[in-house]
């Protein structure tokens, strides 16, 4: 038997996770998840949990831990938002009514799919077509827009396009995003991104802020602190229900994630001010493209263990 | 006590018989020593651990664990017979499912599964020499002493032609995870006496009794078999925190939004006086 081989620095054992972690990796990975919370208004959900599976943590940990970790640094941002007018309140609200209707639904799916025991497929398929065609688009309108701007030399006038949207009844003015319509739209739109984190166990950032853009012609500025907004009250359900019927949120790892996160976050809300719209859609397309290749590739790809061990019984 | 001296006549009766016939093909040259006047082995382990429990503490990063002992003799020595020590660390049993990947539609999806109603989440084996040649067959199915048997049985229908596959896919996940190992010589045998095993258990340790096992054999057969355990606890604020999660959820819960939500507070206000 060999005296331990490594020399150990900064690790620190997580009560409910139980493993041993290095305090910077931890922090580190926090900071990364913050920086991109605040720079395109996404919670990081998508990005952190895989992140922390990566690092050894439990799976159940992660996704509990993960959304404590999002409560944070979304609160880092809305304040930063607020302070620059940057949030749709209403709009905000109707979303998070949507939200909490289809989360309810989506755990109900959630709970059939992992009775027949095809989860992990499902989650990996909703991320590769979710992610793959939402990066796909916006990178699209991202290159568009800069090409159209580059020819024509100026800001690209802004349409007002009267669909059967807006012949929709419930109208109400969203001051803010600087729109008349029914809440219909932004309530299914709720409830769809809603049902979709849940089952993918995520903010669903990435999901609302290019639906908001899109389908409720919501002007970018106030998308990402709207976003937020809701991801913020969606977030803080999901780790109260996991803490309480699950037992599998780490406060110690939620701790040291949110020290890095909440940093990362005040850094990137202040770049993104700086940047243009529609270079933060195409860095966020890309990132997006990114995360869903991967996964998609992991899909494909012969995986190197054929066998893989999950501790509990099914 | 009783177990012990039980255990022991079961070592004897094992011993008596077949180690004749191996004893005249290892040492055929021995004039003048008749094999049958030869003494009864009679040996007992007397054993002792360096700890008997180990605190998780916040900066717990793995622990040394040094098992130690001697052979204990009412007579002298046995001669000829091949002496080894096993020493055996086991960490709490609990379920594990083993999953197995196959291509369906050109993407890799998991197909079958085997059930483990019992699996230590940490096991280590130190011997004092290779473990084929110094336990037989017999003894190692009845003690559960090689890794793949500190598995208990299967959970649930077997949905798998063959589970063989499967079990040795667990051992070797858990074998590069560092939780199982197999050292062969980290058991050190000093005169035929004294012996001693050094144990590096990880970092990523679960909470629970480990269980200590010793077995002294000779040619194979068990002489005698000593078992203790150490005890694995959380202490000090992992204790509490551990404690609080699930014994009063809705509180920690609420303790950790809270915490979420003032350090996302704090973060603005202190960013904002910065600048």
């Amino acid at each position: 038997m060999q005296p331990p081989q490594r020399v150990q620095f900064m690790q620190i054992y997580l009560p409910i996770a139980e493993v041993s972690v290095n305090i910077f990796t931890l922090l580190g990975l926090g900071g990364i998840v913050g920086l991109l919370s605040g720079l395109f208004g996404v919670g990081g959900g998508f990005l952190i949990t895989p992140l922390l599976f990566f690092i050894g943590i439990p799976p159940s940990v992660a996704v509990a831990t993960g959304a404590n970790q999002v409560v944070a640094s979304s609160v880092s941002g809305v304040l930063a938002q607020l302070k620059r007018k940057a949030v749709d309140i209403p709009m905000g609200l109707v979303l998070l009514v949507g939200g909490l209707l289809g989360s309810a639904s989506g755990i109900y799916v959630f709970n059939l799919l992992t009775e027949l025991g095809q989860i992990d497929l499902a989650v990996q398929l909703c991320y590769v077509v979710f992610l793959g065609l939402i990066g796909l688009l916006m990178l699209q309108e991202g290159i568009r827009t800069i090409q159209e701007q580059r020819k024509g030399g100026g800001v690209r006038k802004k349409r007002v396009e009267h669909t059967w949207v807006h012949k929709l009844p419930f109208k109400f003015k969203f001051r803010a995003s600087g729109l008349y319509i029914s809440v219909i739209p932004p309530l299914l739109v709720g409830v769809a991104v809603g049902i979709l984190a849940a089952i993918m166990g995520v903010g669903g950032g990435f999901i609302m802020v290019p639906a908001m853009i899109y389908l409720l012609n919501m002007p970018t500025k106030v998308v990402i602190g709207t976003s937020l907004f809701q991801i913020l009250f969606v977030s803080a359900f999901t780790t109260l229900m996991h803490a309480i019927t699950n037992q599998t949120v780490d406060v110690m790892l939620a701790l040291l994630l949110i020290v890095g996160g909440v940093i990362g976050a005040q850094i990137g809300s202040r770049l993104g001010a700086r940047l243009k719209a529609e270079q933060l859609r195409i860095l966020l397309a890309l990132l997006v493209i990114i995360v869903a290749g991967k996964l998609g590739l992991d899909l494909v790809l012969h995986p190197s263990n054929l066998y893989s061990i999950a501790t509990g019984g099914e | 006590m009783m177990i012990r001296a039980a255990l022991l006549a079961l070592g004897l009766c094992a011993v008596a018989l077949p180690a004749l016939a191996q004893d005249q093909q290892v040492l055929p040259a021995r004039p003048g020593m008749p094999i049958t006047n030869r003494p009864e082995p009679d040996e007992q382990i007397v054993a002792g651990l360096s700890r008997d429990n180990i605190g998780i503490t916040t900066s717990f990063d793995g622990s040394q664990i040094l098992i130690y002992g001697a052979i204990k003799r009412e007579t002298p020595e046995p001669e000829g017979q091949k002496l080894a020590v096993i020493v055996t660390l086991e960490g709490p049993l609990g379920p594990v499912t083993i999953r197995k990947k196959s291509r369906e539609f050109g993407i890799w999806v998991n197909t079958a599964s085997v059930g483990v109603a019992a699996a230590p989440s940490y096991y280590a084996v130190a011997t004092s020499g290779p473990l084929g040649d110094i336990l037989d067959r017999r003894t190692d199915t009845q003690q559960r002493i090689s890794i793949p048997l500190a598995m208990r049985a299967f959970s649930g229908p077997i949905t798998v032609d063959d589970s063989i596959p499967f079990t040795e896919a667990l051992v070797d996940i858990r074998k590069e995870q560092g939780l199982y190992k197999l050292e062969t010589g980290g058991v050190h045998i000093v005169d035929n006496t004294l012996f001693r095993a050094d144990f590096a258990l990880p970092a990523n340790l679960t909470e629970g009794d480990y269980k200590t096992r010793i077995f002294l054999l000779r040619d194979g057969k068990l002489v005698d078999k000593y078992q203790s355990a150490i005890e694995v606890r959380k202490v000090g604020l992992e204790r509490w925190l551990y404690t609080l999660a699930h014994e009063n959820a809705a509180l920690y819960g609420l303790l950790s939004l809270a915490l979420a939500v003032f350090a996302g507070w704090a973060a603005a206000a202190i960013f904002r006086f910065v600048r």
